[in-house]
């Protein structure tokens, strides 16, 4: 049961760079244990907090996009809950919202086709038919 | 207030002295001033608000983009009505879990004290 989830947590802004990388590839590394897969891992900078966490006023934010099961997701913020630099975290699951997106979308797109169409079948079907009945009385209407 | 009017015209006599009196006197001044009147009734012509989301066709309210939710959380950080900001009834819906993960995750501010 394969699920897409996505895994944003906040660490203090005195990390280092590279403290983050382990960080995170420790995580990949967890993720791999239990058949999952790191889709995605978007760097949002630093970034001021709304209200202060662990007496933090900001904090730099980490995105990772991941694909597994529940279970998975349960290790990774036991992780993230025990390790130091980690101030908050937050996972939300994204497959539904996106499956919901892309239903919306192909209805869309669908009647884009069906409304672009009729005007496109219309438009010359009638001419034809001018063209070959009254061919001369056209221009002297307009 | 429209039995009021009424019944001074129907059943006129039955009524108490002063009902007539009244009911006359309301009469009085209503064939010069119905234009009065309305004017009074709508002082200004408020515009229809419509839904961002739907005129701008924006089908995904991500609590990551804190740009767009900030536009629908007042100063104090409360999630701002619907009948002020004229969103429609769905993406309300999913406009303020949006904010409450948002919240969540310290891109926007709770709501009560201002910090």
């Amino acid at each position: 049961m394969n699920r897409t989830y996505e895994l944003m947590f906040i660490v203090r802004p005195d990390m280092p760079e590279e403290d983050q990388e382990k960080l995170i590839s420790t995580l990949e590394s967890a993720v791999n244990a239990s058949g999952g897969a790191i889709k995605k891992v978007e760097r949002m900078g630093k970034r001021r907090l709304a209200y202060t966490v662990r007496r933090f006023f900001e904090g730099v934010y980490l995105l990772l996009t991941i694909e597994g099961s529940g279970g998975l997701v349960h290790e990774l913020e036991r992780r993230l809950r025990v390790s130091e630099p980690v101030i908050k975290f937050l996972t939300v699951r994204v497959d539904e919202e996106q499956k919901r997106l892309e239903k919306i979308k192909k209805l869309r797109d669908a009647r884009r086709k069906t409304s672009a169409n009729p005007a496109a079948a219309a438009a010359p079907a009638p001419t034809p038919a001018e063209a070959g009945g009254e061919a001369p009385a056209v221009p002297a209407q307009v | 207030m429209a039995d009021e009017t009424k019944a001074p015209a129907s059943g006129g006599g039955s009524g108490s002295s002063d009902r007539p009196d009244r009911g006359g006197d309301r009469r009085g001044p209503r064939p010069g001033g119905p234009g009065g009147g309305r004017e009074g009734g709508r002082k200004f012509f408020r515009r229809k608000k419509v839904c961002k989301f739907c005129t701008e066709k924006i089908d995904a309210i991500d609590y990551k983009d804190y740009r767009v939710l900030g536009q629908f959380v007042a100063e104090s950080g409360k999630i701002v009505p619907r009948r002020l900001t004229g969103v429609c009834t769905p993406h309300q819906r999913r406009l303020s879990t949006a904010i409450k993960l948002a919240r969540n995750i310290a891109l926007l501010p709770f709501a009560g004290r201002a910090s």
